[in-house]
């Protein structure tokens, strides 16, 4: 899907951490800890797939890390710069893609900034459409359009391509894949999907009882296959984690 | 494709039903007014023939008559202008009220709770039931008259666009958090649009009752409007006036309807189902 190898995050004088998360303690009510002490650093530029199963706390810590949910025990830093893409697109029917994907941005250049990213990810061709007249895959490329034109230097993807059949999610899998290889933002990457995390990540962690159990780096080369055997064995381990045999 | 092949089918085996049908079939969107033209018809036979006495109910050849000398008169245009001043004041001072209330009450829950008990307890009360207190409170003028309008027609302004700012989809608000619109970015490019549909329901409603009001309110204490000239009428035993005056109050109904109907398919053109309809 890209010709690149090996992807590197932008220039190596790029130092530190483009996120850092320490000791996030979350709770609701009474009850057990959804995080628990929770540690991740996520570097510039890099591709983190976050794995769990249901209740796992994925989602609490995708919310707290947009800022949805607030911190009360632990530190987070993360940079000011940040977009996220849902499960579903969140398009306001009422406004047109491209203004859309220009929601609260100002300037007079606003519908050029839209149909310059529209066509990066493949919707130059709808740019003037209501959003009710998307398809499931359209309205998520206008969802990555519009969180792509801010320019994050943090990108988080909530389960982008899960309500998405099959083939359209394909399809969408090599297109954040190119354009994170051209924007070269921080990704955290939220899914079901081992397979998934395997075709896109630097690194999978594994969320368990709120804490990361499994931080698993992906050194394969790109583009990746699913016929590689170290992809074999890395889906095994993951799987593992997971709780689930690989019969 | 199947259609097709029936259609030839039917041209080959019998030439004169195959002619018959289509002109059946232009017909087809009139045979809803069959019955009521026959109804007319009907109504005409049996005033002409002295079936129905005519101090009981015009006919409709005299309603279209008298309809035609009283607009030559001025009487008409005279009454019809005062009610619809009556009417749009009444609807103008309720969309003001209504909005405001709504917007205080749906955007705050301080605001909910100063607001909205208040005005569920008042909804509960037949406006109607109210005139008696309007005419000692305001007299027999116009004030009462219009008051009355705005506050039958507040309600459904207030209550539909309440709901419709408390049913914004809470993902879409999160979104916008993401993107960090301000408070006041969010309520306008948001909040406002996703409650306009049921605005439009209400104002819907609002004009209907706005109507109502009116009728009650003309027809209580006052020297004109369409709803005096029909009392006026009513002590000469003139029923062709009476039944103008329904005709009108008829009339006015539709067309504000199809004016709020109108406005609806201008202001949500991003909504599947009228896009359907336009083209």
């Amino acid at each position: 899907m890209n010709a690149l190898t090996d992807p590197r995050p932008r220039g190596a004088d790029e130092a530190g951490k483009a996120v850092a998360i320490r000791r996030l303690t979350r709770r609701f009510g009474d009850g057990p800890a959804v995080l628990d002490r929770l540690d991740l650093t996520i570097a510039p530029g890099e591709f983190v797939a976050l794995l769990g199963h249901s209740g796992s706390g994925k989602s609490t810590l995708l919310r707290t890390l947009a800022g949805l949910d607030p911190v009360t025990e632990g530190t987070i830093t993360r940079p000011r710069d940040v977009s996220v893409v849902f499960q579903e697109s969140r398009l306001l029917p009422w406004k047109r893609v491209w203004e859309n994907v220009v929601l609260g941005q100002d300037g007079a250049d606003r519908r050029e900034r839209a149909a310059k990213v529209l066509r990066e990810v493949g919707l130059g061709h709808r740019i003037d459409a209501w959003p009710l007249t998307l398809s499931g895959g359209e309205a998520q490329r206008a969802a990555l359009a519009r969180a792509l034109v801010r320019e994050p230097q943090f990108l988080m993807l909530d389960e982008p391509f899960a309500a998405l059949d099959a083939l359209t999610r394909l399809k969408m899998q090599g297109l954040v894949s190119e354009l994170w290889l051209r924007h070269r933002c921080a990704v955290l990457l939220v899914t079901h999907d081992v397979d998934e995390a395997l075709l896109l990540a630097d690194r999978a962690v594994v969320l368990e009882h709120g804490q990361i159990r499994t931080d698993l780096p992906i050194g394969l080369a790109r583009p990746r296959r699913h016929a590689d055997p170290e992809f074999e064995r890395l889906r095994s381990v993951l799987l593992d984690a997971l709780g689930v045999c690989d019969g | 494709m199947s259609e097709t092949l029936i259609g030839i089918g039917a041209r080959n085996g019998s030439r004169p039903v195959a002619r018959r049908l289509p002109r059946l079939s232009a017909l087809l969107p009139f045979r809803r007014f069959a019955t009521p033209v026959l109804l007319v018809l009907g109504w005409q036979i049996a005033c002409s023939s002295g079936l129905l006495s005519t101090r009981l109910v015009a006919s409709p050849a005299q309603i279209v008559a008298t309809g035609w000398s009283l607009t030559r008169d001025g009487t008409l245009p005279a009454n019809l202008s005062v009610s619809l001043v009556r009417a749009a004041s009444g609807l103008g001072l309720a969309l003001v009220v209504g909005v405001c209330l709504a917007l205080v009450s749906g955007l705050s829950r301080l605001g909910e709770d100063v607001v909205d008990a208040p005005l569920q307890i008042l909804r509960t009360l037949p406006v109607l039931a109210m005139v008696p207190l309007f005419i000692l409170w305001f007299g027999i003028g116009e004030t009462p008259k219009i008051l009355m309008v705005a506050l039958g027609a507040m309600f459904p302004v207030y209550l539909n666009l309440h709901k419709g700012i408390r049913a914004i989809d809470p993902k879409l608000l999160e979104m916008a958090r993401t993107l960090g619109l301000s408070r006041g970015r969010t309520i306008r490019e948001v909040i406002l649009p996703g409650a306009l549909p049921d605005l439009l329901v209400g104002l819907r409603f609002a004009v209907g009752i706005s109507w109502l009001m009116l009728v009650v309110a003309e027809q209580v204490n006052a020297d004109s409007g369409i709803g005096h000239m029909m009392m006026d009428a009513e002590d000469f035993l003139r029923t062709d006036i009476i039944l103008v005056g329904l005709a009108v109050y008829g009339l006015l109904g539709l067309a504000s309807d199809q004016a709020v109907r109108a406005l609806e398919s201008a202001l949500l053109g991003w909504r599947p189902v009228y896009r359907g309809r336009a083209s």
